[in-house]
């Protein structure tokens, strides 16, 4: 009966590690990207913001970061919404989680999440390299789309096909 | 043919490139990959029509560049909420910027057709399905009836017309006997979803190009592939669908 039990015993223990495992592999998957594009001297963003006092008004920057236009869902938003005030080398979620600007895709993914569902399949966002044999290839978000002013530019297009020669003296 | 027959003809082909072309070409004959067949997918929503596929192709695939021209894709352009209207599509389209706010563009090439009608009139049987789907010429064979260039309900098959009139610093010297090799004079050619690439295991060079991410490729036969994803989770659909050619090439909208 002993043994009846601690078997019991047992094969519930490794169910309950079984499943722990399948479900912190859910919560910790990563993507292999590659580093995020920051502009040339502007990471660690801690060199000059450790030193700044924290200004938390919504204002037009006159002094630094004067390219950046806002344009996106600017009258709901401003810096400090997904920088983290107090390190600004880090990203804010909503449950107040920090990330690296590596895992920005997760920040992205608390509005679109429709289209992080289609990113993690592999289906938004550009593909390159090889699909069998080799690990997907996945970009940021932010390698595409500016992260203060989503929506694609218009871009110049390539030279459209000659037309058919005509010829003259048909008749 | 037995492999040392296939052999002598690759090598016998490769001297006369060397020679007619003075670069090493390697000409490849890898034979489909088991248990696959390739599906293309392109979302209509995101594509912007500014034709980097068309000229991406024509890089890689060692297609003229002019005189005559030649290109495997056809990117064209309609008027948004007409789509069903392909007879006022136009592919001459040059604005300033794309894409422009009341149009739609549709790229164009060889549907890959699991029926397809092109290889059903060929007199000479230089054209065929391979086992993984991709639809390919025997340049060696083919005659220039251009039955098959009739027969297409997509226009996805060129003639050439001339040599092919490349830069000698731009040919793609890895190439596949049934893809992208020289063509000659009065043949037929089309696209190959770069059989040359996905036999290796990479995606085609229209794929990678895209620059909107529109374009997705992968084997209809894996659950797990990206464009079983697309058809099972968004609206698809296919050129002419009426026509029975039962394409493997899928159109898709986000939604």
């Amino acid at each position: 009966m002993r043994i009846l039990i601690n078997g019991l015993i047992l094969f519930f223990i490794l169910i309950l590690t079984y499943l722990t495992s399948v479900f912190s592999k859910e919560l910790i998957e990563e993507f292999p990207v590659p580093p995020p594009p920051f502009s040339e001297g502007i990471y660690p963003c801690s060199n000059c913001h450790a030193s700044m006092d924290l200004n938390p008004k919504k204002r037009v920057l006159k002094d630094e970061h004067t390219n950046i236009q806002l344009h996106h869902a600017e009258t709901l938003r401003w810096c400090l919404d997904c920088h983290y005030s107090k390190n600004r080398d880090k990203l804010r979620l909503y449950n107040g989680e920090l990330i690296d600007f590596g895992r920005s895709y997760l920040l992205c993914g608390e509005c679109h999440g429709n289209v992080f569902r289609d990113w993690k399949a592999g289906i938004h966002g550009k593909r390159q390299g090889y699909f069998i044999g080799g690990k997907r290839t996945y970009l940021l978000c932010v390698h595409c789309h500016d992260a203060h002013s989503p929506k694609f530019k218009g871009i110049k297009p390539e030279p459209p096909p000659l037309p058919p020669k005509v010829k003259r003296d048909v008749r | 043919m037995t492999k040392e027959e296939k052999e002598a003809l690759i090598a016998r082909l490769e001297e006369r490139y060397l020679k007619k072309y003075k670069k090493k070409f390697r000409v490849g004959i890898e034979e489909a990959i088991q248990n696959t067949l390739w599906g293309y997918g392109l979302d209509l929503s995101r594509c912007i029509g500014c034709r980097r596929c068309v000229y991406a192709c024509v890089e890689e695939n060692n297609c003229s560049r002019e005189k005559p021209q030649s290109q495997w894709i056809r990117v064209i352009r309609l008027k948004k909420g007409s789509l069903i209207n392909l007879e006022d599509s136009e592919h001459y389209y040059n604005p300033e910027l794309v894409p422009e706010k009341e149009f739609l563009y549709i790229p164009v090439q060889c549907q890959q057709c699991e029926n397809p009608p092109c290889v059903r009139v060929c007199p000479v049987h230089a054209t065929w399905k391979e086992p993984d789907g991709l639809v390919v010429v025997d340049y060696n064979w083919c005659i220039g009836c251009r039955y098959c260039i009739a027969a297409c309900p997509y226009r996805g098959r060129i003639f050439n017309w001339g040599e092919p009139n490349v830069p000698p610093e731009h040919w793609n010297t890895s190439v596949h006997y049934l893809g992208n090799r020289p063509r000659m004079r009065n043949v037929v050619d089309k696209c190959t979803f770069c059989i040359q690439r996905v036999r290796m295991g990479r995606y085609p060079a229209c794929v990678e190009v895209c620059p909107t991410g529109s374009r997705k490729f992968g084997n209809l036969l894996d659950p797990n592939s990206e464009i079983r994803y697309v058809i099972q989770n968004k609206r698809t659909f296919r050129l002419k669908e009426d026509l029975n050619t039962e394409p493997k090439f899928y159109y898709f909208f986000e939604a």
